[in-house]
């Protein structure tokens, strides 16, 4: 999937992860797709749940080896 | 959004995993856009001491208690395998190597987010503690019915 923006999550921990995607999107336009790459499999559920509870858009997950990728689209 | 959701903790356990528990998921509620509050009480208020100086207090009692629960984030000790300190050791030694962030660094992104940190008064009155021995980070003191307002409003209430 395309991202505009790419956040390394690598090696973290929840909540690290969806502190620093909290943080990220700030940055982002809206309508942009934010890319999360991280290896802690927690992230499947919860970045969907973070969505939920924050109102911006998931859009997937893509796994390559160890690595997860999941897709957010800022959406307010 | 429409207004935001509230989450609520009371933080009455002084050990470092408690307090853990407490401060991810506090951080992780204020990333969802939840307001959050933290409510300190007995010994939840060891962990908003400043590490620091000595804690001033009156009457041989007190000064007894709070000699020996001196408190401060660095002092937190693991509530099981504690092993005179051997155990929380190694504990903080496996949160570094998948760089997790230490109780002060918690409290920090806490701050930063907005979280506010707040001292049960009672708990104050009891164990003779100053406001000064705590870190500039808590917002204010208040009292029970002060979280009850809080929680009636939140959509969850935690008890930590």
């Amino acid at each position: 999937m395309k991202a505009d923006q790419s956040l390394d999550c690598m090696g973290l921990y929840c909540p690290i992860p969806i502190y620093e995607t909290g943080k990220k999107i700030e940055q982002l336009k809206l309508g942009e797709v934010l890319e999360v790459v991280a290896d802690d499999k927690g992230i499947k559920l919860d970045m969907p749940a973070w969505c939920e509870a924050t109102g911006h858009e998931f859009l997937g997950v893509e796994e390559e080896g160890n690595e997860i990728k999941v897709y957010v689209k800022k959406a307010h | 959004m429409a207004e935001k959701e509230k989450l609520a903790i009371v933080v009455f356990s002084g050990e470092l995993d408690r307090a853990l528990a407490a401060f991810i998921l506090a951080v992780t509620g204020a990333s969802m856009g939840m307001e959050v509050s933290m409510f300190f009480t007995f010994w939840g208020l060891n962990i908003i001491k400043k590490n620091e100086g000595g804690i001033r207090s009156k009457g041989l009692m007190r000064k007894m208690l709070n000699f020996m629960n001196r408190g401060g984030s660095k002092r937190l000790k693991l509530s099981k395998f504690n092993m005179l300190g051997l155990g929380t050791w190694m504990m903080k030694r496996l949160m570094k190597d998948i760089n997790h962030p230490s109780i002060d660094e918690l409290i920090t992104m806490a701050h930063e987010m907005g979280i506010k940190l707040i001292a049960c008064t009672t708990s104050l009155g009891v164990m003779g503690l100053p406001e000064d021995a705590f870190r500039s980070e808590v917002e204010s003191v208040a009292g029970a019915a002060y979280f009850l307002g809080e929680a009636r409003q939140s959509k969850v209430a935690l008890f930590i």
